[in-house]
C-alpha cells in the first residue's frame, strides 16, 4: 500500500479511536460538559479527568514520536511553529468559549454525536461548519502592539 | 444532575490520548478536530482531504460501533435550536479563528508545552464557565 493509503487508514483508525474515547469518557454529552463548566452549581469535574487521561499519554507519547526523525508514513512532522499569544487566538478562544457555554458542544463531540442524530446536534454541527469556513477566509486581527498609529 | 464517571473519563481520555499520538507517529499530524473538519470544506490546500475525511468519518463512526458492541450512549442535547444554530456558528468560528479547540489546543497543544496553546485554553474555559454562570445563574 502506498504512504498515502497508509495515511488514509491511520486516520480513520485515529479518528474512529478519538470517538470512542469521547463517547466512553462522557463528552459527547453536553449536559456533562454544561456541568463540568458550571462549577457554581451542578458541578461534574469529569471532564478534568478526560483531560488528565489525554495530556498524560499525548505527552508522553509525543516525547518519544517527536524523537524520531519522521512519521512512520510522511516525510515529515507538520507541528505548530506559531509563537505569538495574538489577538486572532484570544478573540477566536473567546467566541468558541461563548459558543461553547451555551451549547456545551465543541466540535469533535458534536461530530461524534452527529449519528445519535439529535435535533439540536443536526443544526449545531452544519451552522458549525459554515462558521468555520468563514474563519478560514475572515481578516485576522492585528494586535495591539502591531495596529498602526497605537505607538 | 449528570453522573460522576471518574474512571470512565480517564479512560476514555487516555484512548483520545492515544489517538493523538497515532495520529502523530503515523501521519505527522496534530489530532485538531476543528484543524481537521474545517479542511473537508473546500478550497482544497493540499492533498490530504481524503485522510482527513477519513478521521472525520472514523469519529462519526465510533458511536455506531460503540452501539453496535453492546455500549449504551447517554445524551441530552439542548432542543432550542435558535440557540443551537447561534451556539454552532460560535464554536466553529472560534475554533478556526483561533488556531484550535478542546483537542488541538487543549490536548495536543498543552501536551507540547506550547505557551499559546495554554492562553488560549485558559481563555476558552473562562469565557465558558462565564457563560454558563450567566446562563444558569444570573439571566
Amino acid at each position: 500500500m502506498s504512504n498515502a493509503n497508509l495515511r488514509i487508514v491511520a486516520s480513520l483508525l485515529a479518528g474512529l479511536l478519538f470517538g470512542l474515547g469521547l463517547i466512553i469518557s462522557g463528552m459527547s454529552n453536553p449536559a456533562k460538559i454544561l456541568n463540568f463548566l458550571d462549577v457554581f452549581g451542578t458541578w461534574d469535574a469529569s471532564l478534568a479527568f478526560v483531560m488528565a487521561g489525554a495530556v498524560a499519554v499525548t505527552f508522553v507519547g509525543y516525547r518519544f514520536v517527536l524523537s524520531r526523525n519522521q512519521p512512520l508514513f510522511e516525510a515529515k512532522f507538520f507541528v505548530p511553529t506559531a509563537k505569538d499569544i495574538d489577538a486572532p487566538l484570544i478573540a477566536g478562544a473567546t467566541i468558541f468559549g461563548m459558543g461553547w457555554g451555551l451549547s456545551g458542544f465543541c466540535p469533535g463531540p458534536a461530530l461524534a454525536a452527529l449519528p445519535l442524530l439529535a435535533d439540536g446536534t443536526l443544526v449545531f454541527v452544519p451552522a458549525m461548519l459554515v462558521g468555520m469556513w468563514f474563519a478560514r477566509f475572515a481578516p485576522k486581527l492585528k494586535s495591539p502592539r502591531e495596529a498602526p498609529g497605537i505607538h | 444532575m449528570t453522573e460522576f464517571t471518574p474512571l470512565a473519563s480517564l479512560f476514555g481520555g487516555v484512548l483520545i490520548g492515544l489517538a493523538a499520538v497515532i495520529l502523530m507517529l503515523a501521519n505527522g499530524r496534530i489530532a485538531g478536530i476543528s484543524g481537521i473538519a474545517s479542511r473537508v470544506l473546500p478550497p482544497f490546500e493540499d492533498s490530504e482531504t481524503l485522510a482527513r475525511v477519513a478521521f472525520i468519518g472514523g469519529l462519526i463512526a465510533a458511536p455506531l460501533v460503540y452501539i453496535a458492541l453492546g455500549g449504551v450512549v447517554v445524551q441530552t442535547v439542548s432542543s432550542n435550536l435558535a440557540l443551537m444554530a447561534v451556539a454552532g456558528l460560535l464554536v466553529g468560528f472560534g475554533s478556526v479563528y483561533g488556531s484550535g479547540c478542546t483537542s488541538g489546543h487543549g490536548v495536543c497543544g498543552l501536551s507540547r508545552l506550547s505557551q499559546r496553546s495554554l492562553a488560549a485554553t485558559a481563555t476558552f474555559m473562562a469565557i465558558a464557565m462565564l457563560t454558563v454562570l450567566l446562563t444558569r445563574h444570573v439571566l
